[in-house]
């Protein structure tokens, strides 16, 4: 399974970046920007990577993430 | 059940059974002298008319227990004295403030804190309605027989159906325990929530300042909670208005409709000089004092509200032109004294009875007659 | 397929959640809509309590049922009345450790006694974090909170082993980190007849961060690494209770039937 795309929801996202350390196959990074909370938000650092296991939908505790499948 | 007719029983039995006619299908409560009896009684009844009964782990609980069964549709009550009604205190602010129909029947013994578990007093006066903190009203009503323990608790659920408040049924040891006869008419007037069909009507404040209650399990996703919040449940507690328009109006319909809730009942008041003003079980004393009196041509009259709050204030303000001392035979040492100064603007001649027995007519015709000099 | 789309738009009644970054609670109310989703029971007949705490705010006002927000401590005995009212309700208390161990600790213990048949979720973060990380039952051995500055003199509550010695009929622990194991969980003890009980430990990066000197990822780390199956005393996570046996609901209308006959 491939991802179309990784939309992260910038009202939603508090750049807690759990979803970077869930994430099985590194698909998600840190990015630079700060968020209104001080933190940074996760970025895609390699969509072809991403098997769509969910993971990062599963532990985020924001519903801020969510893959497209292909 | 509790078929038209008449009984002989107690009036913490009447109490139950007047429930059940009113339709209570839900009870939880915790086992306290004097209002064991209540609790006792709906343990056995409530089975035969397919309601639920449970005994609690405590007061906190069982008032709890009641405020969720409420929300499930059923009307539903509980019982205590002084001890467990401290304890349900928290959860009566709570009720008042997501307007949840229930009734608490609180059979007084004297207190402070155990003190004599199975006397009458008349203490829980200002607990019954300021006993929660903040600003709040609850409906209180005062049975002086067993007859009106009955009468008194069909009208506590219907004013609570109505106004979506908790009601109290300020007893006491001396009503709770007499043993008296009861007549269960034929006809009774009893009055069901507005449930509402949609959640638009959850918010739809009627002239009494009323909306309909919603259901759980009717798929309105209600949104119940004791803190601050909109009219549609959503938690605001930083806006003031909000507070203030919520707090208002909690306050208010209890306030603005009070000529439809108030109730009193009144012997001699036409010309009377002295009024006796007295309430549940020190009030029996007190109207045949003012019986004997008017026998010995004093010019006393006697006023007993049946609802203690809201007070029949109005009432006692056209009473107060013409008399001339007012006589507030208690058993509590403050009671209902704040409330008649505040109303009458003077010093009112209580007389207070402590010690766990009711006043007799001696004692308060003998202050009628040095009032009367 | 659930994504987040399809769960903000069934089951989320508004976002953002008021949690802090990285706070355990926004999983845990992801974990509570899988396991309804999956079970596909009506949102209307699933009806959710809690008390007093920042985890009783996972389902009032996120999620879309009908929710009872209570008074602190007293969740369980709300729900008791709630559901022996209406037997026909999936009730779900979502409780914190101290709302359910500390002032309510009475009403969990007596509704796993009872057998009542609703679900209980209680948010382990080790203190009172709504308040601002006072010490609660939970609280380990000399842990240093607000309300003990000089490490905590008291010793913690093993909540799951107490609520299965209390009769409950079902009782689990798991952790954040576990979120599968949590969401099949969930379903279960919604499904039990009788009553459930779900600890879970969840990371409460501001004031449980202070006290352990860990972010939320060194949390969820700690959970994977030293949470197992075959651990010891409040380490130990699984399934500890899973058993049949007779509920309040049922034995009252049982009752009811024969008083009426
Ligand atoms: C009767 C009462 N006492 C105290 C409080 C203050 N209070 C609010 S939340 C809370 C502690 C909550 O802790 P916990 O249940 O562990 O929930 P958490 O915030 O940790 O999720 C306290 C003490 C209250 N609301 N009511
Ligand atoms: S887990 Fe969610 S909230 Fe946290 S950084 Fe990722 S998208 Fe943002
Ligand atoms: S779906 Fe899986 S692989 Fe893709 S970004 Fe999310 S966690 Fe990484
Ligand atoms: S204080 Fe702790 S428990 Fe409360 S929302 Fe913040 S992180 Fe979560
Ligand atoms: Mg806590």
């Amino acid at each position: 399974m491939k991802a179309k795309d990784i939309v992260i929801d910038r009202n939603l996202c508090k750049g807690c970046s759990i979803c970077v350390h869930v994430c099985p196959k590194k698909t998600l990074g840190i990015s630079r920007e700060v968020n209104e909370y001080g933190l940074f938000y996760p970025e895609v650092v390699d969509l072809g990577s991403c098997i769509v296991c969910r993971l990062c939908e599963l532990y985020c505790p924001d519903f801020a993430i969510e893959v497209v499948q292909e | 059940m509790i078929n038209p007719g008449e009984y002989f029983v107690e009036g913490d039995v009447a109490a139950a059974y007047g429930a059940i006619r009113a339709g209570c299908l839900f009870f939880a409560g915790y086992p306290i002298t004097p209002a064991s009896e209540i609790t006792q009684a709906m343990a056995e009844l409530l089975p035969r008319v397919g309601g639920k009964f449970l005994q609690m782990e405590d007061e906190i609980a069982s008032i709890s227990a009641i405020i969720g069964a409420s929300w499930a549709g059923l009307k539903s009550m509980t019982a205590t004295s002084g001890p467990g009604f401290s304890l349900m205190q928290e959860n009566i602010g709570y009720a008042a403030m997501t307007e949840t129909p229930i009734v608490i029947i609180d059979v007084q013994r004297a207190g402070p804190a155990i003190g004599q578990a199975s006397r009458p007093a008349q203490g829980d006066v200002m607990q019954s309605r300021f006993g929660s903190h903040g600003d709040y009203e609850t409906i209180v009503l005062s049975p002086n027989s067993v007859q009106e323990m009955f009468d008194l608790t069909v009208k506590a659920f219907n004013l609570s159906e109505i106004y979506r408040v908790p009601v109290i049924i300020l007893s006491d040891a001396e009503v709770g325990h007499m043993m008296e006869r009861l007549v269960v008419p034929e006809r009774i007037e009893i009055v069901n929530r507005k449930i509402a069909s949609n959640f638009q009507e959850t918010m739809a404040y009627g002239e009494n300042l009323v909306s309909a209650m919603g259901r759980f399990g009717d798929g309105l996703e209600l949104m119940i909670t004791g803190s601050t919040h909109r009219p549609d449940g959503t938690r605001d507690t930083g806006t003031p208005e909000v507070q203030e328009n919520l707090v208002r109006r909690l306050v208010n319909k209890i306030e603005k409709n009070r000529s439809s809730i108030e109730e009193w009942e009144e012997l001699y008041t036409e010309d009377a000089e002295i009024l006796v003003i007295s309430h549940g079980a020190s009030s029996r004393p007190s109207k045949g004092a003012v019986i004997r009196a008017r026998k010995e041509g004093i010019r006393a009259g006697f006023l007993r509200p049946r609802v203690l709050w809201p007070s029949p204030e109005r009432r006692m303000i056209e009473l107060d032109s013409r008399v001339k001392r007012v006589i507030l035979p208690e058993m509590s040492l403050r009671g209902y004294r704040m409330e008649l100064e505040r109303i009458f603007h003077r010093k009112v001649d209580h007389l207070p009875k402590v010690g766990g027995v009711v006043p007799t007519v001696d004692e308060i015709f003998t202050k009628i007659r040095s009032a009367s000099l | 397929m659930i994504t987040a789309r399809y769960i903000k738009e069934n089951y989320v009644r508004r976002l953002p959640s008021a949690f802090c970054p990285g706070c355990g609670d926004g999983q845990i109310l992801n974990a509570i809509i899988r396991a309804i989703d999956h079970l596909k029971i009506d949102r209307k007949d699933i009806a959710a309590v809690s008390g007093i705490g920042c985890s009783a705010w996972i389902p009032s006002p996120y999620l879309r049922v009908d929710s009872l927000h209570t008074t602190h401590g007293r969740p369980i005995a709300f729900a008791t009345g709630l559901k022996v009212a209406n037997p026909r309700l999936k009730v779900i208390v979502v409780s914190g450790d101290g709302d359910a161990t500390g002032i309510g600790g009475n009403h969990l213990l007596h509704a796993a006694r009872s057998n009542v048949g609703i679900t209980v979720i209680m948010v382990n973060n080790g203190l009172y974090a709504m308040t601002g990380g006072q010490v609660a039952p939970t609280t380990p051995h000399e842990a240093k909170t607000t309300t003990t500055p000089y490490g905590n003199p008291a010793f913690s509550l093993d909540v799951s082993r107490v609520v299965a010695a209390a009769g409950a009929s079902y009782v689990a622990r798991w952790t954040t980190w576990h979120m599968n194991q949590l969401i099949r969980s969930i379903e279960k003890a919604i499904m039990k007849k009788g009553f459930s009980f779900i600890e879970v430990l969840s990371q409460c990066p501001t004031y449980e961060g202070r006290m352990l000197n860990m972010d939320h990822i060194e949390m969820l780390e700690w959970f994977r690494k030293n949470f197992r199956e075959d651990a010891e005393g409040i380490y130990k996570i699984g399934e500890f209770v899973d058993i049949e046996k007779p509920e309040l609901t049922e034995e009252l209308e049982k009752m009811i039937e024969r008083v009426r006959r």
